[in-house]
């Protein structure tokens, strides 16, 4: 952790993620994962490859259209990034979105 | 000022202020606004937002819990699109940026949306676009529905602006205050030409982008004769229109003044002229402008407009109105006519993919006899207080005709245990509208009492043209030589087999053909009521021995253009008026 960002009360944090559940990220899990991630103070920001979503809104991270095996980058901005980072890794590919893999 | 030409549909000519009607299916216009009504605009969308957002709520609080989690999460999907702020600002922003109406941005924001599902290659995800079609109907509901709601309750006279209107949004209508009609789409055969002239409303269809010229509130002259609706009119141009209007209203009353007349030819053949009829209310009409019966009354209006199906009594009572305004003359109850573009395709939970060929009129009452047998029975009771006869639509062949037969005899006989009078002997005929009756009609004429011949559905048939589209909407004519023949052949068959044959499509209305069916030897033809006095009229006008002459030449003839305009011309020498 850099000091300066601790002073500013702000760390950037970012990761990489990769869809693992068959039917991607469609309709229900761009609802849960906006729903965890709002739950965070952060700024989250989700980009597959050039296109970028803010991760609270529905509209735009389902208009990610991520089929399985994409591959996002998640970045986070704020007090608890790293909750938050860690949180949403979990739901995309520890509980895939509580869905069936290929 | 704006000029636009369409095709007239129904005489007459109207000055009002506009009333558009956006429908839920069709892509809503793109209406600009005044800049300075922006702010009321995005409030409207705003509010469509709560509108809905509460609307879901209470869907999901509903009793929808007990059809599992899948719907609930569809829900639950939906909820977070709409509170989704980068919607709703995608959409603000655009009322803003490009000054139109709320309903334009939501449509347009959300079918961008939905175009992008649309185009990704993995089925699952492509599929999501349903959902935000969902949702934006939702919305569009919320912006548009009291405005629907309105149509029933207007107060003011207005003229009707539509991309095109639907048998459903026409059963709403406040019918006293629409002056006029005027929409995108349709033809001479269109559900907004059937109702316009039955009301005896001038209309105008096939304007194309008509919705996206006029605003709601604008002055629109619609003229009916000419096929012209004119946006925003210059005052010259309105008082000229007042003036023609005057003209022709003043040819109305004198054709009114035939009404008490006999429909006779000059060479004292009698002539049968009865009216079409959609509502009970229209029977009067009828009978003012001289009609001697009905020969097609459909039955849909009762099906239309309401989530459940008419009971019995209500369809009793609907017969019954009509039976005793005609006491001893004829009426001609047609079955359910539903299917195809009425009513059954927007419950279905997939629409067939080609309903004109598919589960419709008869068809669909075969299949469905609980609902049959309530109208037979319907029917039955109300037989008693007139002279009404039932009419079964679209039989293709005789094992239709005998089991529909089947049914109303098992009706009768549940009757009679009843002890509920009706009528024995009431006569059962059926339309000739589909190439197969026609060149069956020998066969059918032993089991049917009458025939009717629907040039409507005859036409589009035989020719294999749709009468609602407009790309090919000028390949459908009943002059058709092949279409010609099969009328004859059907006529010809009739009086071999001695029973009564009548005309009560579109062309038994238009005066151009009328001397071309009773030379082919109709004589009994059923039209929309506004039209009897002037078809009367062209009777009046004409011998049989004219018009046999004239069928001999045209049924000589190899080709429509030929066909029509040597119809027309003939017509013109005796109603120089109306042309």
């Amino acid at each position: 952790m850099q000091v300066g960002d601790e002073v500013l009360d702000k760390l950037v944090r970012e990761t990489t993620v990769e869809i693992r559940n068959a039917a991607g990220l469609h309709m229900r899990p761009a609802m849960l994962f906006v729903d965890i991630a709002s739950r965070f103070e952060s700024d989250i920001t989700v980009s597959s490859g050039p296109t970028n979503a803010d991760g609270k809104s529905i509209m735009q991270m389902s208009m990610l259209a991520a089929t399985c095996g994409t591959r996002l980058d998640i970045r986070a901005e704020g007090p608890d990034a790293e909750q938050a980072l860690e949180a949403l890794r979990e739901l995309v590919e520890v509980r895939m979105f509580d869905e069936p893999p290929p | 000022m704006e000029i636009k030409k369409g095709i007239a549909v129904s005489p007459g000519v109207s000055i009002g202020k506009s009333l558009i009607i956006d429908s839920e299916d069709y892509r809503i216009p793109r209406r600009e606004i005044d800049p300075s009504q922006r702010a009321a605009e995005i409030e409207r969308a705003r509010n469509a937002f709560v509108g809905a957002v509460e609307e879901l709520v209470k869907l999901e609080r509903g009793p929808g819990e007990a059809a599992g989690g899948r719907i609930k999460d569809i829900f639950a999907v939906h909820l977070r699109y709409l509170r989704d702020r980068s919607l709703r600002r995608k959409i603000t922003d655009m009322v803003h940026a490009e000054s139109v109406t709320a309903e334009y941005a939501v449509s347009t924001v959300l079918r961008e949306i939905a175009s992008k599902f649309t185009n990704v290659k993995d089925a699952y995800i492509s599929e999501r676009a349903a959902d935000i079609y969902d949702i934006e109907r939702r919305l569009l509901r919320q912006l548009l529905g009291h405005k629907r709601e309105d149509i029933g309750r207007l107060q003011e006279e207005v003229v009707v602006v539509a991309r095109e209107l639907s048998p459903t949004q026409t059963a709403t209508f406040n019918k006293a205050f629409i002056k006029g009609m005027a929409t995108d789409a349709g033809g001479r055969t269109s559900h907004t030409a059937i109702v316009a002239r039955s009301l005896g409303i001038p209309a105008v269809v096939a304007l194309e982008d008509l919705t996206e010229i006029v605003r709601g509130g604008d002055t629109v002259i619609i003229d009916g004769n000419r096929g012209i609706v004119i946006v925003n009119p210059d005052e010259e141009t309105i008082r000229q229109y007042e003036v023609y209007s005057r003209e022709f209203v003043a040819l109305e009353h004198k054709l009114d003044t035939i009404r008490a007349k006999p429909a006779v030819t000059r060479d004292h053949v009698r002539i049968k002229l009865l009216g079409n009829i959609e509502f009970p209310d229209e029977a009067r009409v009828v009978l003012e402008k001289g009609g001697e019966g009905v020969g097609l009354y459909r039955t849909e209006f009762l099906y239309l407009n309401r989530p459940t199906e008419p009971i019995e009594q209500e369809q009793y009572e609907a017969y019954a109105e009509v039976l005793r305004v005609f006491a001893d003359r004829p009426v001609i109850i047609r079955t359910f006519d539903l299917g195809a573009d009425k009513y059954t395709q927007s419950r279905r939970v997939a629409p067939e993919p080609n309903p004109f060929l598919g589960l419709r009129s008869i068809r669909f009452c075969l299949q469905n006899l609980a609902m049959f047998k309530t109208q037979l029975r319907a029917i039955l009771r109300a037989s008693v207080l007139g002279q009404a006869k039932v009419m079964f639509p679209l039989i293709t062949n005789i094992q239709e005709l005998m089991q529909a037969k089947m049914i109303l005899h098992d009706v009768m006989e549940d009757l009679d245990e009843e002890g509920i009078q009706y009528n024995r002997d009431l006569e059962v005929g059926i339309m000739v509208e589909t190439p197969s009756a026609a060149l069956t009609a020998s066969t059918l004429a032993r089991d049917a009492d009458f025939f009717s011949i629907g040039t409507n559905d005859l036409t589009q048939y035989t020719l294999a043209v749709d009468r609602g589209n407009e790309l090919v909407s000028t390949l459908y004519s009943a002059a058709d030589p092949a279409v010609l023949r099969l009328i004859r052949m059907v006529i010809q068959d009739a009086y071999k087999a001695q029973i009564e044959v009548s005309v009560c499509g579109e062309t038994a209305s238009e005066p151009e053909y009328v001397m071309l069916l009773l030379g082919l030897g109709i004589r009994t033809l059923s039209i929309t009521p506004p039209m009897i006095p002037e078809i009367k009229q062209v009777i009046r006008s004409v011998t049989i021995e004219d018009c046999n002459q004239l069928a001999r030449k045209v049924l000589a003839m190899n080709s429509e253009r030929q066909i029509s305009g040597y119809l027309r011309s003939a017509a013109r020498k005796i109603l120089p008026e109306a042309f």
